[in-house]
Parts: C-alpha cells; structure tokens; sequence
C-alpha cells in the first residue's frame, strides 16, 4: 500500500509543559494546526503511524548508540519526564510487533538499523502523540535518527533511510503515516534556550517544501551548529520525511517562533495525491 | 574527568522511576558503581545544576535531572547560566552557551511563574 500520510512537526517539551507561558494568539493559532494535522492523519486511515523522532537519552546512550533505530513491541510507555514538567500523563502506547517486524524487514534491504523490543517514550513522540492520536489508538512505529551524540548520523544517510522507509511503506499491505518530529534551529536546554533563528528555518522550511534534495543535504554540522545550534542537527528527522515523500511538495501550515517553546512551531505536510 | 559516567550516571537515573526511588532515599550507594570524581559527585548530590552544566553534561539530559528535582524552567535556565558565571565556559560537549551571562533570551514578562495548578495536561 503506498504511503498514506507524510508530515513534519515540532516536539518541544515547552509546547505541552510550558503552555500558559506562551503568547495565546501564536499559541492557539499553532495548536489549531496541530490540530488540523491530526484530522488530515484520521483521514488517510492509517493502520499505522511511522514516527521519525530524535530522541533524547530515553533509550540510547553512547554506550551503543544506533544509526537508526525502530521500535518492536506491542506496547509502549511514556512519557519518561515527570508528567506535570512536561504536561502529559503517563501512557500505554500501543504499537504492533506485528507490523514492526514486517516493516523493519523492508527498511532493512535500503539501509542498516537497529531494533528495539523496548522503548520508552520522551517529549519527542510524546508531545506529536498529544495532538495527533491524543485516544492513543493507532498502533505506532517508534523510529530514531541519531541528532544526539555525536558522530551523528550523516545526512545523506538520513535521506537514504527516508527512501528505504518510502519502499517499506510501499512493500506493506497496511496503510502506513509518516510523521517526523523536531526542531529546526534551537538551543534547547541550554541558557540559550528561546533563541531562535527564524531566517534559517524559514530558509529550511522551503527547501522542504520543494523537497529540494541537493539544498536539503547542503549543510554540514559545524555550520548548522553556528548557525541554527545543537538543536538544529534534528533536520535530520525532516530530511528523512521528505525522502519518504519522494518528490512530492510540501506546505507549511504554521511556522512561527514561540521562544518559551524554544523553537519556530511548525507544522508541515507533503501533497501525495500526485 | 568523567563527564561520560556522570551522563551514563544521570541517562539511568532519568528514565527509571525504581532508580529514582532508590536515588532519593540513598543518593550515595546509587553513585557508587559509576567512576565518578569528587567533583562530580558533589555537583549530583546537591544539585549543582550550574556546574553540572559547566562540566558539560547534555542539556537533555540534565534538564530531565532538574525536573526530577522540582526545579523550574526559569530557575534551571538561570542555574545554567550562574555556574558559566562562576564556573566559566562549558568544558566539553555541544551543549555550550551562546549569549552571554548577563543575557536574557525569554524575557520574563512573557514567561510567567508555572505553577502545577496551571499546567495543561
């Protein structure tokens, strides 16, 4: 069944913890298309939702950190953070073994990754999952691009893994979604947190949209971290998306800064119709 | 230095609520299997945020140790920037600061006090 559903958006912590703190006119209008987001998933169907996250030490440490890697298991948990912190209760999310272990197998003949029977979710599934499948009722495919610990992945292979996740989709008999979550340029965590270069990820934001491949892998990691910051090497998630798209254009339905959110809040998705 | 086991140390801590547990009823006998310095563990058992910062733990990591300590957004973006103050620059790692440390990023006439009554969930 090919792809059903390809979309992009932020996962900051702040954007569910730290809601009150925000501008409620930008606020609302970027959970109105959040929300938006989630009545577009509900309509392709999907029998499962793919998301490509980058997480943040839930899971994976330096002591054997994957290239890629893919959940297994029937169920999930999460959030890792205190729930009040992070303005989300505890969850059992369901996932499907099933559907995992078939899809990996397709993943597996474009590129190498690791899988994981275990997964624990953070803010970076979690805070997508709180808008887009907030009845936690789609089976959903936890996957992990290292934006971490450096050596981070290259992002020639992210968009290499978005091909081989394209192929995958397209091998299921299951109606697959892809959704991948991150920031563009941000700071997070740091004393820095809030700045925001907006001109970078607008300028992002539309090689995205054109799905522009040459652009989209036209940056390297000293200058994404001068320039968008530590936070910025999670593009890799976005890169991902669009070679899972294959060709197909993207519209950016909300892209603006919050800096109590610590990112420009976005909201994207691909046209697959043609 | 051992900034790898102070993260493995706080990578642990943060995703296990049993570890936490153990952690808050005995914080000693949880560091003892890590390799850790005097330094460092003095920085974990008080909690010196500023200074684990300084040291050059991942702020992913360390933001979740703070939340777990009931520190505020506010308050651990500020700790951050105090240890840089009095500790200088971050020593290692990617999570190193970019304004200065009298900079406010967020002002916080736009940042009010988050209280648990308040938050969404």
């Amino acid at each position: 069944m090919p792809l059903v559903f390809a979309g992009v958006c932020s996962h900051a912590p702040g954007i569910t913890g730290r809601s009150e703190q925000a501008d409620p006119d930008v606020r609302n209008r970027f959970y109105a298309a959040f929300d938006q987001m989630r009545i577009d998933l509900e309509a392709s169907r999907p029998d499962a939702v793919v998301i490509i996250a980058a997480e943040h030490f839930a899971n994976f440490f330096m002591n054997n950190m994957p290239t890629f890697a893919i959940g297994m298991a029937d169920t999930y948990e999460g959030p890792i953070e205190d729930p009040g912190w992070l303005g989300i209760d505890r969850q059992r999310v369901p996932g499907s073994a099933d559907i995992s272990s078939r899809f990996i197998s397709e993943v597996m003949h474009g590129s190498d990754v690791s899988y994981a029977e275990e997964w624990k979710f953070d803010h970076g599934i979690m805070v997508p999952l709180h808008f887009l499948t907030p009845s936690y009722d789609i089976p959903i495919i936890p996957v992990n691009i290292n934006c971490q610990g450096p050596p981070l992945t290259p992002l020639h292979r992210a968009w290499q893994f978005g091909e081989s996740i394209r192929a995958a989709c397209d091998a299921m008999p299951e109606r697959i979604a892809v959704i991948s979550t991150g920031g563009i340029s941000h700071w997070p965590a740091t004393p820095d947190s809030g700045k925001i270069n907006v001109e970078w990820d607008l300028d992002f934001m539309d090689r995205w949209c054109r799905n522009d491949r040459d652009a989209l892998l036209d940056y390297d990691d000293l200058t994404v971290y001068a320039d968008a910051g530590q936070g910025g090497f999670e593009i890799r998630t976005f890169i991902a998306a669009a070679a899972a798209a294959r060709g197909a254009k993207g519209t950016v339905h909300f892209c603006e800064p919050i800096p109590i959110f610590a990112v420009s809040c976005t909201v994207a998705t691909y046209d697959l119709s043609r | 230095m051992s900034l790898y086991a102070v993260q493995k140390f706080l990578y642990e801590l943060n995703r296990s609520e049993q570890m936490q547990a153990r952690y808050t009823a005995d914080q000693a006998s949880e560091l003892t299997p890590f390799e850790l310095t005097d330094e460092e563990i003095a920085a974990l058992i008080s909690p010196d945020i500023g200074k684990l910062f300084h040291l050059g733990v991942n702020g992913q990591i360390l933001m979740h140790f703070a939340a777990f300590h009931q520190i505020e957004w506010q308050d651990y973006l500020q700790r951050m920037r105090d240890g840089i103050a009095e500790h200088g620059p971050v020593r290692e790692g990617v999570y190193a600061m970019t304004t200065g440390v009298t900079d406010t990023v967020v002002p916080k006439t736009t940042a009010k006090e988050t209280t648990k009554e308040n938050r969404s969930s």
